[in-house]
């Protein structure tokens, strides 16, 4: 075998002239595209350089490989490459010269020609054009949003008058996991929420000498909006990306399209009981988080401020009004709807790779923290105007 | 009596049957672009009808837009009676609790058994009580050989035994109409031969209409009655019959090509590297 011989020589190329207007093209060495190669453009440069091809003293490039040592697709690449250089320059060439190996790969992959419309895929349009079907696209979109919230909005007519067609073990599941499931993360994060509040209001607070109205800050602040939002934001990141990646990965493996042909609605069947079970647990999830956040700015309070766990409590208890948590519960309901919600949509629209599940689950935990942080701001201005 | 005996014997009875499915016009388009126009064919009741062609040609869409999971650019589809294409959506449930459908991974429901996957369409439409229904997708489970698997989920089961699972969920209502999407893909030369005898069983058993997509050419010559052969660069139908007939008598070197693996037909660019190896 030739490759034990000359092993150590690297790969090269050197041009000769040949009889009848050739140029000899000898390939020699180890051609491993782990070594590194010559250039494919060599060719090229040679021609020019010579600049015999204009004046038709060259009209065929002949390659030989008497010295070739080893070789493997490095070597196809530089051959593929000085033929097309050939071909648009009207050379012939010979091949004949090459190992055998060699001379079939390369019948086979110029076996079928270049598919021309394959490559128009990349996107070579002028900017503005670009920008204006990504808006046009956006609000197709839209239009796919609002679709889904109608056939969703008739599904929830469907379950008020009892014709809905869901699995009451599956609305069950899902009351099991997002709920009972996600009292560690409400719990941990709740907590440590009030505990943030009351540090921040204690530092200021302190120096007034007004340290006890930090239960105040801390129950107010959690009833009306830190503890729905707290808990949306952990049920978006939970639930939500948990919904849109099941239905995604449900519409990958066509159990989606085994729903709709034997006459059970996905939309029914699947998206109803997840946002039912949210909706449902919302509003408990943030009773639990406020209580939470309030037993943490407790714990400031006992273990900082000096305060009595008795008189925090009494302090907290004259601050809060009803009106406020009853408030801060109707918020976290429309929360979990619009959680569940973007979790469904999102999964429904999710491509059919496993890539595309991925992005369904970060698209539905983006969209869904989006809506909720939108809405709080409306409430915000809203509670405002109605007084409350 | 041979398993092989009961393959070449179980030709059609079906020769005068009154037609079940007839597809007219039926364009299939991807937003601008033309899939497959002019679509014109008759499914007769009780045969096995092949749709066939190349990777790509629009099969399986062709498939979807039979079970109505996309509706057509233009033309129209008809069960019997019932213009499916132009139905309310009452009538399109009605219709579609007649048909079986086997999706080319199974499509098995992954969170819940294969009892709890058989038995939902029986919990859904009929009023059968709990312990019937664990009955019957029993039976369901045994005809495609899997008993003892009840209370096994999807993911604990081979590929192979996935794709019987979902025949037996397919054939849990005793469907009019049985669709088969690949129903080879992925499976090895004999469990591919024992869905076919399977698929022969049930047409011959429950009488169900039989459409199959598929490009196994063992398949399709064992047990198709007709077909219709799509071709993805006229982007229309360009056969149609019985596929052994095709085999024998079709001019078109097209469909020569495809039924004889290439051996036969238009010459193939990339033989010349293949048979040099």
């Amino acid at each position: 075998m030739p490759a034990e011989r000359k092993a150590a020589a690297p790969s090269s190329v050197t041009f000769e002239r040949g009889a009848d207007s050739s140029l000899i093209v000898h390939l020699s060495g180890v051609w491993r595209m782990r070594h590194g190669l010559p250039t494919g453009d060599l060719l090229n440069r040679e021609l020019m350089r010579t600049g015999q091809v204009r004046t038709g003293e060259i009209r065929r490039v002949v390659f030989e490989a008497g010295d070739l040592a080893d070789w493997d697709s490095g070597l196809l690449v530089f051959v593929t490459r000085a033929i097309e250089t050939c071909k648009a320059r009207n050379l012939d060439t010979d091949i004949s010269g090459l190992p055998a190996g060699v001379k079939r790969l390369i019948d086979l992959a110029e076996a079928v020609p270049e598919n021309k419309e394959a490559e128009t895929k990349a996107d070579r349009r002028p900017f503005v054009e670009r920008v204006g079907r990504a808006t046009i696209n956006y609000f197709d979109g839209l239009d796919e949003f609002v679709a889904f919230l109608g056939a969703l909005a008739i599904a929830f007519g469907r379950l008020i008058t009892g014709h809905a067609r869901f699995r009451r073990v599956d609305l069950m599941i899902e009351i099991q996991d997002c709920g009972a499931r996600a009292f560690g993360i409400v719990t941990l994060i709740s907590f440590l929420v009030g505990v943030i509040l009351a540090f921040m209001g204690a530092v200021q607070l302190q120096q007034f000498g007004a340290s006890i109205y930090v239960a105040d800050l801390v129950g107010i602040g959690m009833v009306r909006d830190m503890g729905a939002m707290m808990t949306a934001i952990i049920m978006a990141g939970r639930t939500g990306a948990a919904f849109a990646a099941q239905l995604g990965s449900m519409k990958v493996t066509q159990e989606i399209d085994a729903l709709t042909t034997m006459g059970l609605a996905p939309m029914e069947f699947l998206v109803l009981p997840r946002v039912l079970a949210l909706v449902l647990m919302m509003p408990l999830l943030c009773v639990y988080s406020d209580m939470l956040g309030i037993l943490g700015g407790a714990a400031v309070g006992a273990g900082m401020l000096n305060i009595s766990l008795g008189s925090y409590m009494r302090e907290t208890f004259a601050a809060i009004e009803l009106g406020g948590v009853f408030g801060g519960i109707f918020k976290a309901t429309v929360y979990g709807a619009i959680i569940g919600t973007a979790g469904c949509l999102r999964g429904f629209q999710c491509g059919s790779s496993s890539s595309a599940v991925g992005d369904a689950a970060t698209s539905a935990v983006v969209t869904g923290i989006v809506y909720v942080v939108v809405a709080c701001g409306l409430f915000a201005v809203l509670f405002n105007i109605l007084g409350l | 009596m041979s398993e092989i005996q009961s393959i070449q014997t179980a030709r059609p009875r079906t020769e005068s049957a009154e037609p079940d499915i007839v597809v007219r016009d039926l364009t299939m388009a991807y937003g601008d672009f033309v899939l497959m126009r002019n679509l014109n064919f008759v499914v007769k009741r009780s045969a096995v009808f092949i749709i066939m062609g190349g990777s790509g040609c629009g099969k399986s869409t062709l498939l979807r837009h039979l079970l109505g999971l996309k509706a057509p650019a233009s033309g129209e589809i008809l069960y019997g009676n019932l213009n499916f294409t132009h139905a309310g959506p009452e009538a399109r449930e009605q219709q579609l609790r007649r048909f079986g459908v086997l999706y080319q991974g199974g499509a098995l429901w992954s969170s819940m058994t294969l009892a709890e996957n058989i038995g939902l369409p029986l919990e859904e439409f009929t009023d059968l009580s709990g312990a019937e229904i664990r009955e019957v997708a029993s039976l369901k489970l045994s005809l495609v050989g899997l008993k003892g698997f009840e209370d096994y989920y999807p993911s604990q089961i081979s590929g192979g035994m996935q794709k019987r699972a979902g025949l037996a969920r397919a054939i849990a209502l005793d469907p009019e109409i049985l669709f088969f999407d690949e129903p080879s893909a992925g499976l090895d030369p004999i469990s591919s031969r024992l869905l076919d005898e399977l698929i022969l069983e049930i047409r011959d058993s429950l009488g169900a209409t039989i459409v199959v997509v598929t490009h196994e050419l063992a398949s399709i010559f064992a047990i198709g009655d007709d077909s219709i052969f799509l071709d993805a660069d006229s982007h229309t139908a360009i056969a149609q019959g019985n596929p052994r007939e095709l085999l024998e008598h079709s001019a078109d070197p097209r469909v020569r090509r495809f039924l004889t693996r290439g051996a036969e037909g238009e010459p193939e660019a990339a033989q010349g590297g293949k048979a040099g190896k």
